[in-house]
């Protein structure tokens, strides 16, 4: 349960607004980081922590794209394919390392559960493109990429996965 | 050169300026220091004096929207648009990055001017390391008093939280952004009543939402004073500006200076700044204010225009955020209005009909135009659409959506041409970056 492993962040989120519903978004975070992803029991978890209806908190899930209410991979890229980063060939690299991971744009996650790959709007980051994000965070190793730094990144990532 | 051009980036002059002791020694938080010993309402007339301009784009003058608000009310707020997320725009990241206290002195400047009950900085949910960045800073500063409770022994209480956004362009516009403050969907709201007014603002309150680089300027103009910030820019657009340059660039990036000290061919070209065009092609087409602002022909004219909120208007387009994003000669400018089309596509929030149902059927029609599958009609389709989507929507992301196809049609009708009609090229042909452009949901 989120309400006692989470104790501390959910007080902390509560705390900083007049309202409870004001917490949602921050809570939503914590249920996603907990489960991997925002399931039907997730929802109504955070639902009764807000005092709101399961119907209100989904359609916030579904509003907002950094929510997911599928399954996802253990890494979840995403790419930046906006038109600054397009312009430096962002939706050929997306391209390519969709193909590298034996994946499409309809099936983005890999078989083992390993990785997910989006393509997303603009991140705030067109200096550095290509570029992609990993489970929200940025790094160097992840600007002005191109498929060898990718593959090496894959690679990092994979034997990661395979200690935890 | 060397003599403070720049206010904002200042780790390029003192390094570490993003840690407190640094921050402290060069100037850090006196400009709180000295807003606290005047009153309130001297604070507004100050930064009115020194017409500092709001940076998220709309170039709105900061001390008049602080002055809006009703002092009789007891509870009010300062929220502080980190959303950051117009294409081609990264100059806040870099702010709050690598010169956090600036902001956070900033806000809280604007906070003690409308006597403010609370602080909020709405950070884009991309943003997740910058929050945590600025949450360690924040806390700090409260240790020095600057912020939370009886601030520098004034009795005046007033907390400051950072909140995180999650994916969603729409945020960046200030109703929309409160509404999602308020952990709800994020939609514009009907107005008036506007933010500064009790009703309109967050939680019903009266609320000033500024941007990041905006409050960065102010701790600067306390500590100097308003005549010597205009002593930077030009009458109307007074004050250093950050460029956020991209796109085909040999050195993208931010880059501060003067408004009006500069043009958009130095900008691009000087070593000191872009360095120029990879392969040293010339430069076909500038997007001047990211995504959402009207797209210019590269002409000498507009090269040699003056980067300042006046100059670009007389090429009708806008400065906006100064998120300067470059095309070279090889650009097929139907591709980017495709491009941009699917961005606003996927930001509607659903609100507006004409917004909504207006960028679905721009996606359509632009994507039979790149699959050369269009009929010469089309491109006056797109035209009559786009027409129709503006100023007709609550907020303006119907405007922003119709600019990229009315400017470029305008601008670069060849470009639609060569698409359409027994000229087409066949599919996969010519049209260098207009495949593969992935199905924006």
């Amino acid at each position: 349960m989120l309400a006692d492993k989470y104790a501390d962040r959910i007080e902390t989120a509560f705390a900083k607004y007049p309202t409870k519903r004001s917490a949602v978004m921050p809570l939503l975070y914590i249920a996603q980081e907990e489960y991997g992803w925002l399931s039907p029991e997730a929802i109504e978890e955070v639902a009764s922590l807000c005092d709101l209806d399961p119907t209100q908190v989904r359609s916030i899930a579904g509003f907002y794209t950094m929510y997911r209410e599928r399954p996802k991979g253990k890494y979840w890229l995403q790419v930046c394919t906006d038109l600054a980063c397009a312009l430096k060939g962002a939706d050929e690299f997306y391209e390519q390392l969709l193909e590298e991971l034996g994946l499409d744009h309809e099936n983005d996650t890999t078989e083992d559960g390993t990785f997910t790959v989006e393509h997303v709007m603009c991140l705030g980051a067109c200096d550095r493109a290509p570029m992609l994000q990993c489970n929200f965070h940025f790094d160097p190793k992840y600007d002005r990429l191109d498929m060898e730094k990718a593959r090496k990144l894959i690679e990092e990532w994979r034997s990661e996965a395979k200690k935890k | 050169m060397a003599m403070a051009t720049r206010i904002l980036l200042r780790e390029l002059d003192t390094p570490n300026i993003h840690k407190m002791d640094v921050y402290m020694k060069n100037d850090g938080y006196e400009g709180l220091k000295k807003a606290i010993g005047m009153k309130p309402a001297e604070v507004i007339d100050e930064v009115k004096a020194s017409n500092l301009r709001g940076r998220g784009g709309a170039g709105f003058p900061t001390g008049v929207k602080w002055s809006f608000i009703p002092q009789t009310e007891p509870v009010k707020y300062v929220v502080v648009n980190a959303d950051e997320s117009e294409t081609g725009t990264f100059k806040d990241r870099q702010i709050m990055e690598n010169n956090p206290h600036q902001l956070i002195e900033g806000a809280m400047i604007a906070a003690w001017a409308i006597q403010a009950t609370a602080v909020y900085i709405y950070l884009r949910g991309e943003y997740w390391d910058v929050a945590a960045g600025l949450d360690k800073c924040i806390a700090e500063a409260e240790k020095k008093g600057f912020v939370g409770k009886n601030v520098l022994k004034s009795g005046w209480d007033c907390p400051m939280y950072t909140h995180l956004g999650a994916g969603a362009y729409i945020c960046g516009e200030e109703s929309a952004l409160l509404e999602s403050l308020e952990g709800k969907l994020g939609q514009p709201r009907v107005r008036p009543p506007f933010p500064a007014q009790k009703g309109g603002g967050l939680y019903a309150e009266p609320t000033v939402v500024n941007n990041v680089e905006t409050l960065a300027n102010v701790p600067w103009i306390m500590v100097n004073g308003a005549a010597e910030y205009k002593k930077f820019g030009t009458e109307q657009s007074p004050g250093t500006k950050v460029f956020c340059l991209s796109g085909h660039v040999k050195k993208p990036g931010n880059y501060e200076a003067p408004l009006g000290s500069l043009t958009l061919r130095q900008l691009i070209f000087d070593e000191e700044y872009g360095g120029g065009v990879p392969g040293d092609k010339k430069v076909k087409a500038v997007l001047p204010s990211g995504g959402s602002g009207p797209i210019i022909p590269a002409t000498d004219e507009a090269l040699d225009m003056p980067l300042t909120y006046e100059d670009m208007q007389k090429l009708g387009t806008i400065l906006g955020s100064a998120s300067i994003i470059v095309m070279d000669e090889d650009t097929d400018i139907a591709w980017v209005a495709a491009k941009v089309t699917k961005f606003f596509k996927h930001e509607s929030c659903g609100k507006c009909t004409p917004c909504r149902e207006g960028t679905y059927w721009l996606d359509k029609v632009l994507d039979r135009i790149m699959a050369d599958q269009a009929r010469e009609s089309d491109i006056d389709l797109i035209a009559n659409i786009a027409k129709n989507m503006q100023g007709v929507t609550l907020c303006a992301l119907g405007d922003f959506a119709a600019n990229p196809i009315i400017h470029t049609v305008k601008n670069f009708p060849d470009d639609f041409k060569r698409h359409v009609g027994e000229t087409a090229v066949t599919a996969g042909g010519s049209a260098r970056r207009g495949a593969a452009a992935p199905a924006g949901d």
